[in-house]
């Protein structure tokens, strides 16, 4: 019995968390049902594509170029090992726009967006703001989550690409200033073997990152708990399953897109 | 026009609603009292479907009160709610909480003439046309609850909830408030069913008065047999004591 708890335990959590992904599935499912009904809300998508979009530009800007620049730098630390430090240029640029670039930048929205859209629309639930919604008949589903799902849907793949672009800057950076690199071979080299399916794939797992944080935002602010405690609650709650949903999603497509 | 039967509500162990009966006739005030926590706000968000009864009927006009579907929108298109809190939008400026419904869906007008509704509304509640462009953040709790009556009454709905109108209030305002739920009445023949505490607006709005207690009603009648009713309740609510059936720990 006692030697048995801590397992049922376990089994209680799986199934929790089992439970939880299945309950954000249906409200998934819910949402994009409403994508294509009217009425639309265009400036409700608009504020959301700002807010989601053109101001997260500085925080994946920044985690893009010092991931760039680290990267090199273990690159070429590990291809010395075998005197491959050639490779440093295209393997960077690779790494970033395969996965650093997508996983940090969806993590670091994740942060920065599944948190704000949580506490919103969670003040906005133990407000009644909500409810009051409803009794116009405004639907919380149309009003509230499908400009956001789609203004993040559409603004993450941007940000991966603009965040792309400045990872290889901030590779090409420390190849050129501090591993001696010709700006010109790093340049070329960096463009011979990058594939448009590299990119292609960075930026589909962008648009499914960004769908995941608003989701997770949207889901957790509409379920949440009365009182500050429960929009605190809602908050972390939506950090949290944004982020480990976007690892767990990352797996999967890279997966699907290069086991072959 | 809106006929509760045996609506029932617990959360949890906290059963709030123990079988609600009451009936409001068309173009009629009618009056909640209670005391606090007894489930008062919980009553009208069942006849709106914002919770859900665990048991009972709720109809209007003789037809089930549409919660999901194709006719939640023209149903909810007859109401019109104040919220206890407020619940003012605080991302919209005050006017365009006010001219919400004019804004967008089936009651949408042009920006013009919804700022104008927006504006004749607040003066209605005695609020100036300066207050339309301030953000609700920017504005004192009683004036918010002003804004929410504005916002509730803009598109003149046929059934109207206010919940708590007056709470907050100074008495002059208070008064004010009073009047104008009488005219909503009497002057655009709507229904209306108002939550209140306190007893000068009872007895400034109501036709008629049903105490909730308890989880069941406990009494209703004409306004006018509230003070000679027998029952200790009743009494004791409207003359504010604290000896009587009503607990004063609850
Ligand atoms: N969404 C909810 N979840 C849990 N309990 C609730 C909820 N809404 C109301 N209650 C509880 O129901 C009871 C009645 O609440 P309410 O209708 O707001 O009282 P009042 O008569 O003062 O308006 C209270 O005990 C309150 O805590
Ligand atoms: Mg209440």
């Amino acid at each position: 019995m006692n030697l048995l708890s801590p397992l049922a335990a376990l089994g209680r959590l799986t199934q929790g968390a089992l439970a939880t992904v299945g309950r954000i599935a249906l409200f998934a499912a819910d949402a994009v049902s409403h994508l294509f009904r009217p009425p639309f809300y265009p400036r409700e998508f608009l504020v959301a594509l700002m807010q989601i979009g053109w101001f997260s530009l500085p925080v994946v800007g920044m985690t893009a170029l010092f991931t760039g620049g680290a990267l090199a730098l273990q690159i070429y630390a590990g291809g010395a090992r075998f005197s491959a430090e050639a490779v440093v240029p295209s393997i960077t640029a690779i790494g970033m726009v395969r996965e650093l670039g997508p996983v940090l930048g969806g993590l670091m929205v994740a942060a920065r967006v599944a948190s704000s859209i949580a506490a919103e629309v969670g003040t906005m639930k133990v407000t009644e703001q909500i409810d009051a919604l409803v009794t116009l008949s405004t639907h919380p589903m149309k009003y509230l989550t499908v400009p956001r799902m789609l203004a993040a849907t559409l603004a993450v793949p941007v940000l991966v690409a603009v965040g792309d672009s400045i990872g290889i800057f901030g590779g090409y950076l420390v190849g050129v200033n501090r591993l001696g690199f010709n700006p010109a071979t790093y340049l070329a080299n960096t463009r011979a073997y990058l594939e448009a399916f590299d990119i292609i794939s960075g930026l589909m797992k962008g648009a499914a990152f960004g769908f995941i944080i608003a989701i997770c935002g949207c889901f957790y602010g509409m379920n949440s708990a009365r009182g500050a405690q429960g929009v605190g609650r809602a908050t972390k709650s939506a950090v949290v399953a944004a982020s480990v949903l976007i690892l767990a999603a990352n797996y999967l497509m890279t997966e699907v897109f290069f086991s072959a | 026009m809106i006929e509760l039967q045996g609506v029932r509500k617990s959360f949890g162990k906290n059963h709030v609603l123990q079988g609600v009966d009451l009936s409001v006739a068309r173009g009629q005030s009618m009056v909640i009292i209670g005391g606090s926590g007894t489930g008062k706000s919980v009553l009208l968000k069942c006849v709106l479907g914002l919770v859900t009864p665990d048991a009972g009927t709720i109809l209007v006009d003789g037809q089930p009160a549409a919660t999901k579907g194709a006719g939640r929108e023209p149903f909810l298109d007859r109401f019109g709610m104040l919220f206890q809190g407020g619940a003012l939008f605080d991302s919209l400026p005050v006017w365009q909480n006010v001219a919400f419904r004019l804004l967008r869906g089936a009651k949408k007008r042009p920006k013009d003439e919804a700022r104008a509704i927006a504006i004749e509304k607040l003066r209605r509640v005695g609020l100036k046309e300066q207050v339309a462009d301030l953000f609700p953040a920017e504005l004192s709790g009683g004036m918010q609850k002003r804004v929410g009556l504005a916002r509730a009454i803009a598109a003149e709905p046929e059934i109207i909830f206010f919940d708590e109108p007056t709470t907050g209030l100074d008495p002059i305002m208070a008064g004010v408030i009073n009047e104008l739920i009488r005219e909503i009445v009497t002057e655009m023949g709507a229904t209306a069913m108002t939550i209140t505490h306190d007893m000068t607006s009872v007895r400034a709005i109501a036709d008629r008065v049903a105490m909730l207690h308890g989880g069941v009603i406990r009494w209703t009648g004409p306004i006018a047999e509230m003070d000679t009713t027998p029952d200790p309740y009743v009494d004791q609510f409207i003359h504010g004591r604290a000896e009587g059936p009503i607990e004063s720990v609850r």
